[in-house]
């Protein structure tokens, strides 16, 4: 390294200190001091605001009053989407870290933070939304502290949720020690990493799964080519595609809104991140194929595929597994991040849909159609009150805490964790 | 044997002192172990054929339940024409099917006179429905609070002090039975039959069973019920399809059902296979030990792998970087060496020219020398 190099860094690491010292205050921050009503500020506000009333609604008049649930369908939207969505996309922190740590693929970096902040942010309002679904929330504790009911997969979902939710804060707390200046916990914490990591990716692997689980034991309700004894493997699997896509979409965002809160580190890593996490979703996403053909095999169900539901089934699988495998898989070859941007919308897209296939559409199929489920119009309300909430919170953390630039005090050579990290400079 | 209510109510006595002291115990999650009900519990046997569909039995649950009345009060029978489920404020319903192909003469002939409803070759035949009581509940199963149990009497029964409202018992039910209080803001209940186990335990029979003008329900151990229902289509093959729902159905129900035409006419599936609920998330159950024992073990080692690598990858790095070292080193002192051969060599032919020089002119000089002296002698001659 020159000696001009090194001046070059000292500078914007000086740079870079002026920044961060703007950035924790107060006075200079926009977003606390005077709020722009720019036209996405003044929908977040309208958003919000009405999220409070319904939330008023739910409370005092009971899940009857803003919800179409009924004795036939008795899980819906905040199911379908806030909790099966919410956790397979926040699958990115797990994906993320474990690669960076336990892989050794330490080009994604940088994209560790800003992983583990969405995750921790989606398993947060994954729980914040399970209050307003379930009838009496602050019984929540219960099947943890109280009375475990250890014979249900929903407990072992619970019991991993809790568990992972504590040790991703844990995992985030690191951003929030160097914004506070707390050297010491902090450096304790970053020790932590490696075990963490671990215990993250047992804790994902169980509760992705068992959220697939979840439906094993109402065969007569789902839909044949929905249904499975694989459909925890699926779960885990499409998790995995499903985190990988979220890095890549949440970046292609955070890069239109948040660049000027980018270091050097994270702007000419992150291409690569997008490059790389591509190749890997694509690989992941045709051994999902795999599995799928396998199910349908085994189940021998290939005689619903020429049903309605059998194109509504091929439509999810071609239109929104195949399709952007393929993409991922050109974009990779021919290292365009744009196009991996693309098949990223397509993978968060066919995620959801089927996550909502299997708890919604597909799930009760045999109901005659006037006692099927679509959700009210508040229900969708607070489904997207509680992301515009993440959305915020992602918005503040960044702009306080050291998510997409590392803290100029604790650069990468300092982490303990990464004692060879001084080669990548 | 019959057991009529009077037979039963007279050797209950005995059974309920026993059942005070029994306590329900958990549903079995994941487990290898095959359980076929509680010995001695009891159940109910709904004979199809004999019900009227009179809603006298959902009057009488209406009324132990202590529910609010209905919009249309229970001798309204116009309700029936259309398809009902349970809900939260009742816990039994009888809905009524009009089947083309009937099983039997006899009966269709006593239903046709008290109703009027069969009309050429179709029957009107009418079915309970409320919740059958599984001898491996999938509510209990699926409960994460231990909200459900299955009682020793036979009764699933839940207590509202525990539950969290997921209404994860709603989803797993294949029979769609349990309800929710929806519009209720802070205490919502899931809801269900009880099967009257507190009369039971007083030694009394549940409310519908009492009530039933037509011994369309009989109440009596399990056992005996199958027994009976063995012997009822034994008799009357022809009144009867040979087969008791309930017997194996989701594992084995305490409620049992004979009907005179295939269940599925009657709203209710065949197509629920026999195995309990608890089989059906055994396997992904017992995968949970196997992730926790074994991806650390996978992790740590791949971890290890990726450091070794690493550190592999440095040590060769460092090694090439000595060897290359050494090379250039090597060379450089081969060229040094070279270079101080060529000096000497240059120095000695240097010496050499110089000595030559030298000796050449010495040489010359003595040569000058001898000519001189030469001719200094031919001078001293001449």
């Amino acid at each position: 390294m020159g000696l001009q190099d090194t001046i070059k860094n000292r500078l914007s690491n000086n740079e870079l200190i002026k920044n961060s010292l703007m950035k924790s205050n107060l006075i200079n921050n926009p977003l606390i001091n005077k709020i722009e009503w720019t036209p996405l500020n003044i929908i977040t506000a309208i958003i919000l605001f009405v999220g409070f009333i319904l939330t008023i609604a739910r409370f005092f008049g009971g899940l009857g009053t803003v919800t179409n649930l009924d004795d036939n369908n008795p899980w819906g939207l905040w199911i379908g989407f806030d909790l099966l969505c919410g956790v397979a996309l926040a699958a990115g922190g797990y994906v993320t870290s474990s690669a960076c740590y336990i892989f050794g693929l330490k080009r994604y970096h940088s994209a560790v933070r800003p992983a583990i902040l969405t995750a921790f942010l989606g398993y947060a309002l994954v729980v914040f939304a399970l209050n307003y679904d379930v009838g009496r929330p602050w019984r929540l504790p219960y099947p943890i502290f109280y009375s475990p009911g250890t014979s249900s997969l929903l407990f072992e979902v619970g019991l991993c949720v809790f568990l992972y939710l504590n040790v991703l804060f844990i995992e985030f707390t690191p951003a929030a020690f160097e914004w506070l200046g707390l050297k010491k916990i902090r450096n304790f914490v970053v020790g932590l990493t490696m075990l963490l990591t671990i215990f993250g990716v047992v804790l994902s692997t169980l509760h992705q799964s068992s959220l697939g689980a979840l439906f094993l034991i109402a065969p007569s309700k789902l839909h044949p080519l929905w249904y499975s004894g694989y459909l925890p493997v699926y779960f885990f699997i499409s998790s995995m595609f499903a985190g990988m896509s979220m890095v890549i979409f949440e970046g292609s965002l955070a890069h239109k809104y948040l660049h000027h809160k980018m270091d050097e580190t994270h702007l000419s890593e992150s291409d690569g991140v997008v490059l790389g996490f591509s190749k890997a979703a694509s690989f992941v996403m045709m051994g999902y194929l795999g599995i799928k053909l396998i199910g349908l095999s085994i189940d021998n169900n290939w005689h619903h595929l020429f049903t309605s539901w059998g194109l509504w089934f091929l439509f999810e699988l071609i239109g929104f597994v195949a399709l952007p495998a393929f993409i991922y898989a050109v974009a990779a070859r021919e290292k365009n991040v744009k196009l991996a941007r693309v098949a990223s919308i397509l993978g968060v897209l066919g995620i959801i849909l089927n996550r909502l296939n299997i708890s919604l559409v597909a799930f009760n199929w045999q109901l005659p159609l006037d006692q099927r489920y679509f959700p009210s119009w508040m229900e969708i309300a607070i489904s997207v009150f509680v992301v515009t909430v993440g959305i915020v919170a992602y918005r503040l953390i960044t702009a306080y805490m050291p998510i997409l630039y590392e803290h100029p005090n604790y650069k990468h050579g300092d982490d303990s964790k990464n004692k060879h990290g001084h080669q990548e400079d | 044997m019959t057991i009529t209510r009077r037979k039963f109510l007279g050797w209950i006595g005995g059974a309920a002192a026993g059942s005070a002291t029994i306590a329900g115990t958990l549903a079995h999650g994941a487990s290898n172990k095959e359980f076929k009900g509680y010995p001695n519990s009891f159940g109910v046997l709904h004979d199809i054929t004999k019900c009227i569909g009179c809603r006298k039995c959902e009057q009488a649950c209406n009324e132990i339940n202590t529910m609010p009345a209905p919009e249309k009060p229970f001798d309204d029978l116009s309700i029936l024409e259309k398809e009902r489920r349970t809900t939260s404020t009742a816990h039994t319903v009888v809905n009524k099917f009009i089947s083309s192909v009937p099983n039997s003469s006899n009966n269709v002939e006593q239903n046709k006179n008290i109703n009027g409803d069969a009309s050429g070759n179709s029957i009107a035949l009418y079915v309970k429905k409320q919740c059958n009581h599984c001898l491996e509940p999938a509510c209990a199963s699926a409960c994460f609070v231990k909200a459900f149990k299955k009682d020793k009497t036979g009764a699933v029964t839940y207590d509202a002090s525990l539950c969290v409202g997921c209404r994860y018992c709603m989803v797993a039910c294949s029979f769609n039975i349990p309800t929710y209080e929806y519009d209720e803001p802070l205490t919502p209940r899931v809801m269900k039959c009880t099967l009257c186990l507190p009369l039971i335990q007083e030694g009394k029979l549940p409310a519908c069973v009492q009530i039933c003008p037509r011994e369309a329900l009989i109440f009596g151990e399990r056992t005996e019920l199958i027994k009976q229902a063995r012997m009822r289509i034994q008799k009357h093959p022809d009144k009867y399809v040979d087969h008791i729902y309930g017997e194996h159905e989701m594992g084995g129900t305490s409620w049992l059902y004979l009907s005179p035409v295939s269940f599925s006419e009657v709203g209710m599936r065949e197509d629920l296979g026999t195995n309990s609920a608890p089989e059906l998330t055994a396997g992904a159950l017992s995968a949970v030990p196997i992730v926790v024992g074994l991806w650390p073990v996978l992790l740590t080692g791949v971890y290890a792998i990726s450091k070794r690598k690493e550190k592999i990858a440095q040590e060769e790095l460092e090694q090439a970087l000595a060897a290359a070292r050494d090379e250039a080193e090597e060379i450089t002192a081969q060229k040094l060496a070279e270079l101080k051969k060529k000096m000497t060599k240059e120095k000695e032919t240097a010496v050499k020219t110089e000595v030559k020089k030298v000796l050449d002119e010495a040489a010359k000089r003595e040569k000058a020398a001898q000519e001189a002296k030469a001719d200094a002698s031919a001078e001293e001659e001449k």
